[in-house]
């Protein structure tokens, strides 16, 4: 099982908190799925804020709290320090949004606010692009595990850069690598653990899904196979057919 | 003396931001910030409110 900055997580599948119908559904698809993490915010405290702790409190799941929705570096170090005293927790999930309509990480500012918080003391998760340079940058910064997204969040488009992931996983055999955002269905998240990664993270794929928790369940058992079919080493595939049943033997019948 | 919490202007008769926190109600699951920089929950009784100041108070969400 996947290990982040030295804790084994039970499950290779890591669910957001985000835009499920109730609370009550949450609650269940984490039962369905039981993820190793869950993601959370920090946002304005209207008063809902101890509900939802206590909510997530009861989840089993480790808590990883975000950054998201920030674009600068300043907003993402004092939100992480913020989310470090509430959660009591040094791991952060580090999102710097460099662009309103793509949500596509600011990789510069990225690596910029993974050097100030590793130098602090945080445990960075970054979310970062599959840009073999940039996650370069990230490990130099102090990251000890890169998150580069399948596609834009929110999107559920599965895989858009199959063999730039294919080329991280195979340039920093040693790092623990999460595939997060863009993952729709269970094929997706199942492809990227063929292809050899850790852990995936989603939110969307399964909170707006028509039955959320049946659909965690479908990506926990897709998280499970594809693990399974990358640690059984999968054949090669082939241009021309090979028959698989024995032509030796074969009655002559003409 | 009028300030910004969590975006909307308002007016406070607290003079340090533990102060403001009772006064406003909050609990205790929250983490602060005062015009842009991190205010550990150590630091609130010793950290004034002045005219103007921007205050965010955060709590647990959801996240992705």
């Amino acid at each position: 099982m996947p290990v982040f900055y030295g804790t084994e997580i039970a499950s290779a599948l890591m669910l957001g908190t985000a835009q499920y119908p109730s609370p009550a559904i949450l609650a269940e698809a984490f039962r369905a799925a039981r993820p190793g993490i869950a993601t959370v915010s920090l946002r304005r405290e209207a008063g809902g804020g101890q509900g939802f702790w206590d909510l997530v409190s009861g989840l089993g799941a480790r808590i990883l709290p975000n950054t998201a929705g920030c674009h600068s570096v300043k907003e993402a170090v004092t939100t992480a320090h913020m989310a470090r005293e509430l959660f009591g927790t040094a791991w952060i999930k580090l999102e710097v949004i460099g662009h309103a309509d793509t949500l596509q990480p600011d990789v510069v500012a990225l690596i910029e606010a993974a050097a100030i918080l590793s130098a602090d003391g945080f445990e960075v998760f970054p979310y970062c692009t599959e840009d073999l340079s940039v996650c370069g940058r990230l490990l130099d910064a102090g990251c000890q595990v890169l998150m580069p997204w399948g596609a834009p969040i929110g999107s559920g488009r599965g895989i858009n850069n199959a063999y730039g992931l294919r080329s991280l996983r195979a340039h920093f055999p040693q790092v623990p690598l999460v595939v997060d955002a863009g993952i729709g269905l269970p094929s997706h998240a199942a492809q990227a653990m063929e292809m050899g990664f850790d852990a995936v993270l989603l939110n969307s794929a399964v909170a707006c899904a028509g039955d959320p928790a049946a659909m965690a369940r479908a990506m926990a058992l897709a998280v499970e196979a594809g693990r399974a079919a990358f640690a059984a080493d999968p054949m090669e595939a082939r241009d021309m057919a090979a028959p698989s049943t024995p032509v030796i033997g074969k009655a002559f019948l003409e | 003396m009028n300030i910004t919490l969590n975006g909307t202007p308002c007016r406070t008769a607290a003079s340090t931001l533990s102060a403001l926190l009772a006064e406003r109600g909050f609990g205790p699951k929250v983490a602060t910030a005062r015009n842009g920089d991190f205010v550990p929950a150590s630091l609130r009784e010793a950290t004034p409110i002045g005219e103007g100041d921007r205050i965010e108070v955060l709590a647990a969400m959801q996240g992705g």
